[in-house]
């Protein structure tokens, strides 16, 4: 074996680039508790206060410190930067986006006009010979997607019956990876890719092999790329990693590179902890390194990761607030031979919140398992109490599909690592559709040129009755299902083939094996607003309010009705109902290079955006108020306390979502226990009861309304600087938001108080 | 089967007994403690009746949530007011291997043969009571809730006669209940039991006072504001030693 290599047990991957195999045949479980952690050292102090004084510099100045306006960012656009000059040294594990920390860097290549918005929003002009090279002589991927759409798909788009489309913006969601570079090293990763390129197809021309042959060289591009992005730091990463901090370093190049080259919606880490834990452990066998280097490698590497920044548009950030980049990055989770994949890493990551303060990113996310050690459930638990900042996704029913090697690429949704990507598909409007299909595809809020509401669905006949017939509206919606669903896959198909033209990942995508398997993901927003809607339809009275024109637009429900969110199978059967309609039609579509089609229940805090599109429902939620995020039931919905809120949402199965189901809960510390100690372990019993169910997603706050009613009102009190929060699936800085979302924030949690 | 008069169902209780509970709280209850948060449980009246093989169907669904602690407690109002259905409610529990557990402030109490006998049969099937002490004084506890302590005590004293666990529980209202030497005394008595397993103080908030107002009565304590950390502190020094 290679000199790198020493210690580690042979397998598959010595030949072949395996790191599933590499790992399972190499880790070291753990399963004492959190005493052998180590406190921040002195260089981690120093460089993270330099770091949250950048943090306020950058909220003082509006949000954003500094936006590149003259170099296009590509892997090698820039000299070294540092989180400051005079502290480089301390620099565990270096590497920036920019040439500075925090500053952002110009991205054209998904529209040349967004970048130009988003710098112009913060007071930067780009050097006005970017329209000149960007309009006129090469395009970008939003101007392709524009050329191409339909008069029906712009309609669409513009009612918000399909929202949040990457067609402004990188589609994300593609994890390279990352830890295969500190494996292998570029030069066998490089020499694998030629190879592929060699054995791609037989010498027919055909469309497919065309496209992959260039994506293969691309990728090989990217790779040598790498190489020199290194080299400006110093480093040589063209071999493997010959120790943990070579190991982290390495990995993180990987990580650069990706977000150098791309400004995807979600730009997700991996599944990289039990896998650093190997070169670590065996270091501290070594006696070359001290837990507390070996912490403070980590919280130098997370540090890194809670730096990360994309220049954005305002519409942007209303739909994904509080500037997230979903930086996600798992622990724990259990292998197919049943160990648990627990290690003294997994801790780790944990402690850089207990070290350098709770963070929004990265999005650490435990996978979850009763099966887990009691001892890690607990230090988990305990974290979360004391920040919020942590999300737990239900390995047990993800390892069955994804397997024992998966990340998550966006919030929540799994992928395996390195040989899957994803196409990343916003979401369908369902509540919208709903009021489509009462009132015969007309827009209840959007006019056209002429005054009259909008015909953006087709010109199906509307419901006349005053009353609402259940019958009726169910035949009706499915037909309007079905036209929203044979429309969004192809404006999707549309996009992805324009992003892989256009804005192809060619420095993730050499990080993933050559035969990839690709998903379709789409999403669902309005969920439970559709459900309580049927619901209230099917078991009270509801009453059409019509204007002038005839269209309905409001309702007055006469009566009761169960209501998702209450364990009642009379509403959580709508649910499941609705779930399963919508991907079933979903996959009658042909779908962009035989991808195989998914979708999800996670709203981020876009659930305000899209609320404020649509008019009122049958549920009684009024016109244009938020809709409930993800999958959780609307608000005060719940008559019988938290479990049986969580029961509802786990009866929603998750194979008709692998995309993901997240659901979202606050927590007052009071309502959870007298002490910290009791605290933890009723929180494990939560998370016990809940995913033993078979739900897939927990987001979990632990605080009560006064905090959050201090943070919008004193945003500046230090405490506040780092408040992190956990909105459907990410974390996102409490003051970072904007006030219509805290109100929203806070509206959803008023009623745990009582 | 008998019917409960049911006021509310609450799925995670984690402060009302050992883990996570699903708690009942039951419909009716004679004193009239003038801190009550839970004015809107004293009428006997309920629109929500449910037996005891409903309560325990439904209860069940949240068992995968109650780890090796968990279960069901009986709130209200006075659950004791209830006793035929608890007794039912109980044995079907113990037969499901149920953690069971009364919340009770124990006004119901008597030494009427017909009544301690049912008493003496739900305790067989009752894992632990959540025992308050509204007042030590007996006549400070009349002031507050309208009625003797006397019989109360007298319970305290057989559930210790047969050794069944308690947790211990008093409401901390400045000026009514927090008087050092009333504390002392409520310490002093604990301390002459042998099957308290828990003392709590339980820091009195005012969260249930429109209740109070949306049954058109006047409630008693409008100037009343929450114990302080110090206060709470300084009771928690007292009653637990």
């Amino acid at each position: 074996m290679r000199e790198e290599w020493r210690g580690f047990h042979k397998g598959h991957w010595t030949e072949d680039i395996n790191v599933r195999d590499f790992i399972q045949a190499n880790y070291t479980q753990y399963e004492g508790d959190e005493s052998f952690l180590a406190q921040p050292t002195e260089a981690t102090v120093k460089l993270w206060d330099a770091v949250q004084k950048l943090q306020k510099a950058e909220r003082e100045k509006g949000g954003v410190l500094e936006c590149e306006t003259e170099i296009v960012s590509t892997l090698t656009a820039y000299g070294p930067g540092y989180i400051d000059e005079n502290l480089k040294d301390l620099e565990q594990i270096v590497g920036l986006q920019t040439d500075k920390p925090l500053k952002r860097a110009f991205m054209p290549f998904g529209g040349i006009k967004m970048a130009q918005e988003a710098a112009a929003n913060y007071g930067y002009t780009v050097n006005p010979k970017y329209d000149q090279i960007f309009n006129e002589y090469h395009k970008t991927h939003n101007q392709a997607v524009f050329d191409a759409y339909t008069p029906e798909m712009r309609a669409a788009r513009h009612s918000h019956i399909v929202t949040g489309l990457p067609d402004t913006y990188g589609r994300g969601r593609i994890v390279g990876d990352y830890r295969r570079i500190a494996l292998y090293g570029i030069d066998r990763l490089i020499a694998g890719k030629q190879e592929d390129l060699l054995n791609c197809g037989d010498g027919t021309m055909v469309d497919e092999i065309i496209r992959q042959r260039e994506e293969i060289a691309d990728q090989i591009r990217a790779l040598r790329g790498m190489k020199k992005m290194a080299e400006i730091y110093g480093y040589d990463i063209s071999q493997p990693a010959r120790n943990a901090k070579e190991a982290v370093q390495w990995l993180y190049f990987g990580y650069l590179a990706a977000i150098k080259t791309q400004n995807g919606a979600a730009m997700s880490v991996g599944r990289i902890s039990t896998f650093l834990d190997i070169y670590i452990e065996r270091d501290l066998k070594e006696g070359t390194l001290t837990e507390q280097q070996a912490q403070e490698l980590i919280d130098h590497m997370t540090m890194k990761f809670r730096m990360v920044k994309f220049a954005r548009i305002p519409s942007y950030n209303e739909l994904f607030s509080g500037d997230p980049v979903w930086a996600t990055l798992e622990v724990a989770g259990l292998g197919q031979d049943g160990r648990h994949m627990v290690t003294k890493n997994d801790y780790r990551f944990l402690h850089t919140l207990e070290n350098m303060g709770p963070s929004p990113e990265p999005n650490l996310t435990v996978l979850y398992s009763k099966r887990l050690p009691d001892n890690f459930r607990t230090y988990a638990a305990k974290i979360s109490v004391a920040t919020s900042s942590i999300q737990y996704e239900n390995d047990d029913v993800m390892r069955p599909i994804w397997g024992d090697d998966y990340s998550i690429c966006c919030c929540v949704s799994a992928t395996e690592t390195g040989k899957e990507m994803q196409f990343f598909g916003a979401r369908a409007n369902l509540a919208k559709c709903l009021l489509y299909a009462i009132n015969g595809g007309k827009d209840e809020k959007f006019l056209d040129k002429k005054g009259n509401h909008m015909q953006v669905g087709p010109e199906y006949a509307p419901i006349t009755s005053e009353y609402l017939d259940y019958d009726e509206v169910m035949h009706k919606y499915d037909l309007m299902l079905d036209w929203l669903a044979g429309l969004y896959v192809n404006i999707l198909n549309l996009i992805q083939y324009m992003h892989d033209k256009y804005y192809y990942e060619a420095a993730e995508m050499a990080l993933i094996d050559t035969d990839v398997r690709r998903t379709f993901a789409t999403g669902i927003a309005g969920f439970s607003h559709v459900v309580d809607s049927l619901s209230a339809i099917k078991y009270a009275k509801v009453k059409t309010v019509r204007d002038e024109s005839g269209l309905v637009v409001d309702y007055k429900v006469e009566g009761d009705f169960p209501r998702y969110g209450n364990d009642d199978d009379r509403a959580d059967d709508i649910a499941v109902w609705l779930l399963k309609t919508f991907l079933t039609k979903i996959k009658k579509h042909h779908t962009y290079r035989n991808s195989e089609p998914t979708t999800s229940i996670l709203t981020i805090t876009s659930n305000v955006v899209y609320g404020k599109a649509t008019g009122a429902l049958p549920d009684g939620r009024g016109a244009y108020e938020p809709f409930s995020p993800g999958a959780n039931p609307a608000y005060g919905a719940e008559k019988n306390g938290l479990l049986a809120s969580l029961n509802s949402v786990a009866k929603v199965p998750y194979e008709y979502a692998l995309d993901g189901i997240s659901n979202t809960q606050t927590i007052s510390p009071s309502a959870l226990g007298h002490t910290d100690e009791e605290r933890k372990h009723q929180l494990v019993n939560v998370l016990d009861g809940y995913f033993s169910q078979g739900a897939h997603h927990l987001n979990v706050n632990v605080f009560g309304l006064d905090r959050l009613y201090d943070a919008m009102e004193h945003p500046e009190k230090p405490e506040y600087a780092n408040f992190t929060i956990r909105v459907s699936g990410y974390a996102v800085k409490f003051i970072d938001l904007t006030r219509e979302q805290q109100l929203d924030v806070i509206a959803r949690n008023a009623h745990e108080t009582l | 089967m008998i019917q409960a008069a049911v006021h509310s169902i609450e799925t995670f209780g984690s402060v009302d007994g050992p883990g996570i509970r699903y708690i009942l709280f039951l419909k009716g209850c004679r004193l009239r403690c003038a801190f009550c948060h839970n004015a809107d449980t004293w009428d006997m009246k309920s629109d929500d009746h449910r037996s005891a093989d409903e309560i325990i169907a439904h209860a069940l669904r949240y068992r995968p949530y109650w780890g090796k602690d968990g279960g069901i407690t009986v709130s209200g109002g006075e659950p004791l007011l209830q006793m035929d259905f608890l007794i039912e409610l109980f044995s079907k529990a113990k037969q499901e291997n149920i953690h069971t557990c009364i919340d009770t402030a124990g006004e119901p109490y008597t030494d009427d043969p017909a009544w301690h006998e049912k008493f003496e049969t739900l305790m067989s099937f009752t894992d632990l009571l959540l025992v308050d002490i509204k007042h030590i004084d007996p006549k400070k506890h009349m002031r507050l809730t309208g009625k003797s302590n006397e019989n109360i005590m007298r319970m305290f004293r057989y559930l210790d006669s047969i050794g069944k666990p308690i947790w211990v529980r008093q409401v901390l209202v400045p000026g009514w209940t927090d008087d050092p030497d009333d504390l002392k005394k409520t310490r002093a008595f604990i301390d002459s039991l042998h099957n308290v397993q828990k003392v709590e103080v339980l820091p009195y908030h005012n969260l249930g006072a429109y209740k109070w107002e949306k049954l058109g009565l006047n409630y008693p304590l409008k100037d009343v504001t929450p114990p302080d950390e110090q206060m709470i502190h300084q009771a928690e020094k007292i009653m637990k030693g």
